[in-house]
């Protein structure tokens, strides 16, 4: 087989997940973008271990390694969800600005009542 | 003779000569899977159903394993579908649930600046596949059967990576601790006294302390400490 096939194909599922990640709103679907960008490198790690005929298999080694690591991340990242969800009462990143730059926020003209409602609900929560 | 033939059939042995445009059987699968998984990943970061994604994601990853198995990767495909298909989605749709209460159309699922997006993840998937396509355009894989089986993995797992391997098992350990740490909530440490009386007179839990604590609490949390201030 051509190394070319699954190096492309990992390439552009990358992308789909710079892309997902980039563009969606809720914190979950940004999760499953990191997962698609973590599965892109797990195809990469086992197309080099195929290519190079590694005999420590290190690339499958490390591949299992990611996926254990994906179990951990996406746990722990869930856990951090639903604390955000308890507390704010919304899972948006783009509510999500109490560390943000206030200036930023308020020059910023469709900022501006998303920031307001994020700080009404941190009042009320 | 017969060598000649079999040379032959098997075809040009020069990896310079091994052309794109005749592909064996594995790479015809291999693309025909690959274009399943690209759309089943476009159509997860793409749709307005929340759920619809989680599902598409699964096919997604699905795919991947097929790949996986494919590249002659047999234990890493069963454990990405082990561990992906079974824990993370899962994982993924409990979130998801519990978070988005009304499942359906959600409008806002993307945020208004995804044509940036669109223009960022359209620029990478340019440079990089260009960047592999000109690096690896004559590089062939040997495909050999049980490279990946579970006892080559295994030997190499537990013999060169068993430190790395225990590490992530006491990382996993501190994920799984961390994770149930968060998800008791950091606000009521105290469990809530019970109604019932012990031989003291008193309900149970029914110190000083939390008398304190339930006249500093916020009023939603009132209810449940109301029976220690009664008695």
């Amino acid at each position: 087989m051509h190394l070319a096939y699954p190096v492309v194909l990992a390439a552009l599922l990358f992308s789909v997940g710079v892309y997902g990640v980039l563009a969606r709103r809720n914190v979950i679907l940004v999760l499953m973008s990191v997962e698609l960008m973590l599965n892109a490198v797990n195809l990469n790690l086992v197309a080099f271990d195929a290519w190079l005929r590694d005999s420590l298999h290190a690339g499958q080694a490390l591949t299992l390694f990611t996926i254990t690591i994906a179990a951990a991340e996406i746990g722990l990242g869930l856990a951090i969800v639903l604390l955000l969800f308890r507390a704010r009462g919304t899972a948006d990143i783009d509510r999500a600005i109490a560390l943000g730059d206030p200036a930023e926020s308020t020059a910023d003209v469709d900022e501006a009542p998303v920031g307001t409602e994020a700080l009404k609900g941190r009042a009320t929560a | 003779m017969s060598a000649a033939a079999l040379l032959a059939a098997t075809g040009p042995l020069d990896p310079a000569a091994r052309s794109f445009l005749s592909p064996t059987g594995v790479e015809i699968v291999f693309l025909l899977v690959g274009i399943a998984v690209l759309g089943s990943a476009v159509v997860a970061v793409t749709t307005k159903q929340l759920v619809h994604a989680a599902l598409w994601l699964v096919a997604a990853l699905g795919g991947l394993a097929v790949e996986f198995l494919l590249l002659t990767a047999e234990f890493v495909a069963w454990v990405q579908v082990l561990i992906y298909l079974g824990s993370v989605v899962v994982l993924v749709l409990f979130g998801l649930m519990l978070t988005k209460a009304p499942i359906g159309r959600s409008p806002d699922a993307d945020s208004k600046n995804r044509w940036v997006a669109l223009v960022v993840a359209l620029a990478s998937a340019g440079t990089l596949v260009t960047l592999v396509v000109d690096a690896f355009r004559t590089s062939w894989i040997d495909l050999g059967a049980g490279g990946g089986s579970a006892a080559v993995t295994g030997a190499s797992l537990f013999r060169t990576w068993v430190l790395p391997f225990e590490a992530l098992s006491v990382l996993l350990l501190a994920a799984l601790v961390g994770a149930i740490v968060l998800s008791r909530g950091a606000g009521r440490r105290v469990p809530a006294p019970r109604s019932g009386r012990i031989r003291a007179g008193r309900p149970v839990g029914s110190n000083g302390t939390v008398a304190q604590r339930a006249a500093a609490a916020p009023p939603a949390e009132a209810p449940e400490t109301a029976p220690a201030e009664e008695s």
